[in-house]
């Protein structure tokens, strides 16, 4: 049947116009298009440099904070007391989603509210390429640069806290894992913002809706009788992303393998909506 | 070739675009008619796949937009709402495109100095004017070397040297064999470039018919003379399609059906003296108006008369 439809179409071509040239849109290029558009605006080199700078700066203040406190020889509470240089110097990565969540939204949202989706998707009717595109080219840029930020935090703030309970080095077991693993999380953290944004299709709308599934449902799920908590909390995805970069875990929280597995659920999920509406709705 | 069956496109309660069948073929320029309102961007919208129909279907040469292997060599399309992000250069905007085709640089740059932005290609577009805006959607339109190429309002906020630019382009793709469809909501406008015309209001079609037809189904040109002997003048002019009119006792007629020139001759050969020869035209204008007058909605408060007149 291929060759069947394959045939006419060629030959009609070849009549109509012999010298054109044969375009075509395939996978790989619409990936090159979201490339080029991701760097071609001022916005993401903005925010990218605050994601990393978030990562860095606030993982070598805490490591610092850490080291005055224990130089001064203050009473330091549970939390402070319990850390290690892996838990100090990733202290940014809960600043730096932000950022990196927020870029997300702007890569697929932004296009709607300034009109740009018209073209993007005149150019590619069929659609779901450039949902595709979008989260692999964010993701894997947000996945290196966070990558380069946990390694950067870590490298600085070891050697603040270094001589201290919390000193440790590279070849610590599970240092290099969690490190990763942080890249790891705040990559997906941006493929769920870009679905979000294709999902709800306004900047605001995917800004809200990821702020709250980070940030504020763990906390209202300290609301929930206790006995609820402890099987609902380690599957949200603010915790389970924690986990896959926590240098240690306890009976409540999902090991790093599991909560990877549970927060790629989520960034499935997300997308999944976004291809439907894609799909679904005009534009 | 643009091929719409029953085109329809409903958003709730209201019928945008009305089952719709037209064709729109190469080589010519098709003027896109109507009055504010009457689903003109809705259809365009819907040929290149942004809005689904509700019902019935639309072809570009022959398959569904979105079925084209490089959709951008088969339409170049000019929306009217803006389609660009602000933040990026026309040139960056231009590039990311053609990257999706496979579309050389050189052809972006080709482009760009078609539409005579050359120099702020590397300026971003959202402190472009209306007219540079309008400029860099025409050069994201024929980025592709389209077959088709369709264009929703074009002149809109362009200054004369540009609209006579839009234009001679028009007419120069048509030359070269391709589907040019630009829609308007001035007439005037339309029937300087277009040979074909589409009519709606409301939806609806109103008409499918070449400038020249939809001429004479208004009433066509007609011939003001006035004569010493308008009788006598009735009787040599008497023919097929040809009418004559005028008032009893008066010198004055209104000829249809034959041209300036033969009454001059005719009265000459008969030796009937006249005043006066004049070829009034209609105005495309006012055909336009007649044809769309009940679909128009959204109504001036002039027209008040006009409509109890008619209920009447």
């Amino acid at each position: 049947m291929s060759t069947l439809t394959a045939t006419p179409d060629t030959s009609e071509a070849a009549l109509a116009a012999p010298s054109r040239p044969v375009y075509r849109v395939t996978g790989r290029r619409v990936l090159s298009s979201e490339w080029a558009k991701l760097w071609s605006l001022r916005s993401t080199w903005i925010t990218l440099g605050l994601g990393l700078l978030f990562l860095v700066a606030f993982g070598v203040i805490a490591a610092s904070h850490y080291k005055s406190n224990l130089d001064s020889g203050r009473h330091m509470d549970g939390d402070f007391a319990s850390a290690t240089a892996v838990s100090l110097s990733l202290f940014g990565t809960n600043f730096a989603q932000l950022a990196l969540g927020v870029l997300g939204v702007l890569v697929t949202a932004g296009e709607y509210s300034t009109g740009m989706i018209r073209s993007t998707l005149a150019a590619v009717p069929r659609r779901l390429p450039v949902l595709w595109s979008k989260a692999a080219v964010y993701g894997l840029v947000a996945l290196v640069i966070a990558t380069v930020g946990a390694f950067v935090a870590f490298l600085v703030g070891s050697r603040i806290v270094s001589g201290t309970p919390a000193a440790m080095g590279l070849g610590h077991a599970g240092v290099v894992r969690s490190l990763l693993g942080a890249g790891l999380y705040l990559g997906l953290v941006g493929v769920i913002g870009a679905a979000l944004g294709a999902l709800l299709r306004s900047v605001a709308g995917g800004i809200s809706v990821l702020v709250a599934a980070l940030m504020l449902v763990p906390g209202l799920i300290s609301l929930l009788p206790s006995s609820w908590q402890g099987d609902i909390s380690p599957y949200l995805p603010s915790h389970a992303g924690e986990s896959i970069f926590a240098l240690t875990h306890d009976s409540t929280t999902l090991s790093p393998g599991a909560g990877l597995l549970v927060f790629l659920a989520w960034t499935v999920l997300a997308l999944a909506g976004a291809a439907y509406r894609l799909l679904r709705s005009d534009v | 070739m643009i091929e719409a069956q029953q085109l329809t496109k409903r958003y709730g309660e209201k019928t945008a675009v009305d089952g719709l069948d037209f064709t729109v073929k190469p080589g010519t320029v098709t003027g896109f008619l109507g009055p504010n309102g009457a689903g003109k961007s809705t259809t365009m919208r819907m040929i290149v796949g942004l809005d689904a129909p509700t019902s019935g279907s639309v072809t570009v040469n022959g398959q569904h937009y979105a079925r084209h292997r490089a959709p951008l060599q088969e339409v170049g399309a000019l929306l009217e709402a803006k389609s660009i992000h602000p933040g990026r250069s026309a040139h960056n905007h231009l590039r990311a495109l053609a990257l999706t085709h496979g579309i050389p640089r050189r052809r972006v740059d080709e482009v760009v100095e078609l539409a005579g932005l050359g120099s702020v290609a590397k300026k971003r577009a959202g402190a472009f004017s209306l007219g540079m805006g309008q400029r860099l959607g025409i050069a994201a339109a024929l980025l592709g070397d389209p077959q088709t190429v369709m264009l929703d309002e074009p002149v809109n906020g362009l200054d004369p040297e540009g609209v006579l630019w839009i234009r001679n382009l028009l007419t120069s793709l048509a030359a070269e064999g391709r589907t040019v469809f630009v829609s308007s909501h001035l007439m005037s406008e339309v029937a300087l470039v277009a040979d074909h015309l589409i009519v709606v209001g409301r939806g609806r079609l109103l008409a499918d018919t070449t400038v020249r037809d939809l001429v004479r189904e208004a009433g066509g040109d007609t011939v003001k003379v006035a004569t010493d002997d308008p009788a006598r003048l009735r009787d040599v002019l008497a023919g097929p399609g040809v009418e004559v009119t005028g008032r009893v006792g008066s010198e004055e007629l209104q000829v249809t059906g034959v041209s300036a020139r033969e009454i001059g001759l005719k009265a000459a050969e008969h030796g009937i003296p006249l005043f006066e020869l004049t070829t009034k035209a209609v105005s495309l204008e006012e055909a336009f108006m007649e044809l769309t007058r009940d679909a128009v909605e959204y109504h001036g408060s002039t027209t008040g008369t006009e409509t109890s007149r008619s209920a009447a």
